[in-house]
């Protein structure tokens, strides 16, 4: 039965399409190629969760060797809520690539940027699907190299310094994270991370666990961009090509966010990390300096894909605040936000790809009365900032009142005062597009005219989702909840 | 504890921060990829120490009753350290890069030059 074996081709199909992109030479082959490919792991990634939620927890045995030996690919509600994201995000970025990646990479070049973005898309699906620790090392580090690739593509030459910056950072990141897995297994003597999480347990603090779970903090720490360690991001993201900023700012920080979640609640455990380690207090004082430290620099960016860089940052904040309360409700909060910034911070990226893709630029006086020249590209960056300040009916305030009922709920209130700060910033960077685009004239000649269609639609798709999940939150919510209730009850 | 004791770890933690060390404070780029690399031996060197069994062989069926050291450690760095290659030849790349359109592998000129732009 093909159904049995989902687990294994969400990850075989984009990796075998990967070097098939190089053998077909021609960019419109490999787009279409990676289109087809991207559509099918999101539909794997539907079944994938629906066998979830009617079956329990799904264990595929890679090779037919039985775990803890054998590498187990391991599909609970977590991990299936944060494979529908990252496969969802990378079939409509694809969609968008065609023109886009003809437009801004060219030369030859785009069947090997399709050839990374499947190569990316299979290390964060691998990264997210599997239930071993050490080939969660492997994957990260095919999802990093590959990202560095497409971020040195893009056309300004800062693109190449901000990707070698990555790349160091990068690699110190998931090298701690080695370091972490090799005190573990010294410790535990295997690396499923479900083994793990068994026999971690009756050791209590001993010295090599506790350095191991530092070290895999901090590692991960650096790969999802949590403050102070977020100096790679902004860079990064404003050089990248604009197809590379939407798919990497909704996915690459996500799954690092997701493994941190798996190693604090998972392998680890609540009381563990809560307590033993007292991480709680880190984590919030380190995410409420996020928010408030990325969105302050966010307003005084003049190139936009620089200022959502920095709002990205805050964003991590406030996922890593929800795990910070460690309540359910917290964490319910927390999941959503990795969510609703997907959806966001993808619609945002999209829609400053069109911009990128019509005018060449994306410096705040390149916007001068867009409101008219591009009416609908920046109606859709309009509808995203809404969800990014988290106005009601938008997802970004369903994750903020989660957020802010977990401050209140744990007696925190001074953290809703923070949460409160961080969204007013927000209004003032999304306000200054706002008028910019539509209360000051267009400068004469300015390039007027949508993008095409292919593009404009998966960007408005996203903005939609904004709004649907933003008023029918019963998916979301509901999947966030059970996930957090599964992280904190079941603790393995 | 008999001198030198676990040896082994003392020079993986002297590598480990060497290599952290010139990465942090070297503003030549390919400084700063030897440093990295020197970083990833140590976790290499960390994991070979892990795996060996004092006395123990390869891990080869033979007669008798041997003790076999871990192998698994041995295969994981095998894969570490592949991805290490990789990196390191993306890195070196990526210089190359920065070379032809900066002029200079010197983090400081090229941090010059980006903020005059």
């Amino acid at each position: 039965m093909i159904a049995a074996h989902l687990p294994a081709l969400q990850i075989v199909l984009p990796l075998l399409s990967a070097p098939l992109c190089v053998l077909l030479v021609r960019a419109r082959l490999a787009y279409a190629l990676s289109l087809i490919v991207c559509w099918l792991a999101f539909a794997i990634s539907i079944m994938l969760l629906g066998q979830v939620l009617d079956g329990g927890v799904i264990s595929y045995r890679l090779g037919g060797w039985a775990p803890p030996w054998g590498i187990e690919y391991r599909v609970d509600l977590v991990n299936a809520y944060v494979l529908l994201i990252v496969a969802a995000i990378g079939a409509l970025v694809i969609t968008y690539a065609g023109p886009s990646v003809a437009r801004e990479i060219g030369g030859g070049r785009e069947t090997l940027f399709y050839t990374s973005y499947m190569l990316c898309l299979t290390g964060l699906l691998g990264v997210t699907i599997t239930g071993d620790a050490f080939n969660i090392f492997v994957f990260l580090e095919i999802s990093s190299l590959s990202s560095y690739i497409l971020i040195s593509l893009g056309t300004d030459r800062r693109a190449l310094t901000a990707s070698f910056r990555y790349l160091i950072f990068g690699t110190i990141g998931a090298t701690f994270f080695l370091i972490g897995v090799g005190l573990i297994y010294q410790a535990t003597g295997t690396l499923n991370l479900a083994d793990m999480a068994n026999r971690v347990e009756p050791l209590g603090a001993s010295r090599t666990v506790q350095a191991a779970f530092a070290f895999m903090a901090v590692g991960l720490a650096v790969k999802a961009a949590l403050f102070p360690l977020h100096s790679w991001l902004p860079n990064a993201y404003a050089y990248a090509p604009s197809v590379v900023s939407a798919f990497l700012a909704a996915t690459a920080t996500k799954v690092s966010i997701y493994v941190l979640i798996r190693t604090y609640f998972s392998v680890f455990g609540p009381e563990f990390s809560f307590e033993v380690m007292t991480l709680g207090p880190v984590l919030m004082v380190l995410s409420i300096a996020a928010m408030l430290i990325g969105s302050m620099i966010a307003i005084f960016q003049d190139d936009i894909k620089r200022s959502f860089a920095y709002s990205s940052v805050a964003q991590i904040g406030y996922m890593v605040l929800g795990i910070g309360f460690a309540t359910v409700l917290g964490v319910t909060g927390g999941m959503l936000h990795l969510f609703n910034h997907a959806l966001m911070k993808g619609a945002l990226f999209l829609a400053l790809g069109c911009l990128i893709w019509r005018t060449g630029s994306v410096s705040i006086t390149a916007m001068q009365g867009l409101g008219k020249r591009m009416p609908w590209t920046m109606a859709a960056i309009v509808g995203g900032g809404l969800s990014l300040i988290g106005v009601p009916l938008t997802v970004g305030f369903i994750s903020k009142w989660y957020l802010l009922l977990a401050a209140i709920d744990s007696g925190l209130w001074w953290v809703a005062v923070f949460i409160l700060i961080s969204s007013l910033m927000a209004i003032i960077y999304v306000w200054r597009l706002v008028e910019v685009a539509y209360l000051s004239p267009s400068p004469d000649g300015a390039p007027s005219g949508e993008a095409p269609l292919v593009m404009l639609i998966p960007t408005w798709v996203l903005v939609l989702a904004n709004f649907y999940f933003g008023v029918d939150t019963r998916v979301s919510v509901g999947v966030a909840t059970e996930a957090a209730k599964y992280l904190l009850g079941a603790g393995s | 504890m008999e001198w030198p004791g676990l040896y082994n770890y003392w020079i993986v933690i002297f590598l480990m921060m060497a290599g952290l060390y010139i990465v942090m404070a070297r503003a030549n780029l390919i400084k700063k990829m030897v440093g990295l690399s020197i970083f990833q031996v140590s976790v290499f060197v960390f994991y070979l120490t892990m795996g060996k069994v004092s006395g123990g062989t390869a891990p080869i069926v033979i007669d008798g009753d041997p003790v076999y050291s871990n192998p698994l450690p041995h295969v994981l760095i095998l894969t570490a350290i592949v991805v290490g290659v990789a990196t390191l030849a993306l890195g070196l790349a990526l210089i190359v890069r920065i070379k032809e359109s900066y002029g200079t592998i010197e983090e400081d000129d090229i941090e010059k030059q980006e903020t005059d732009a």
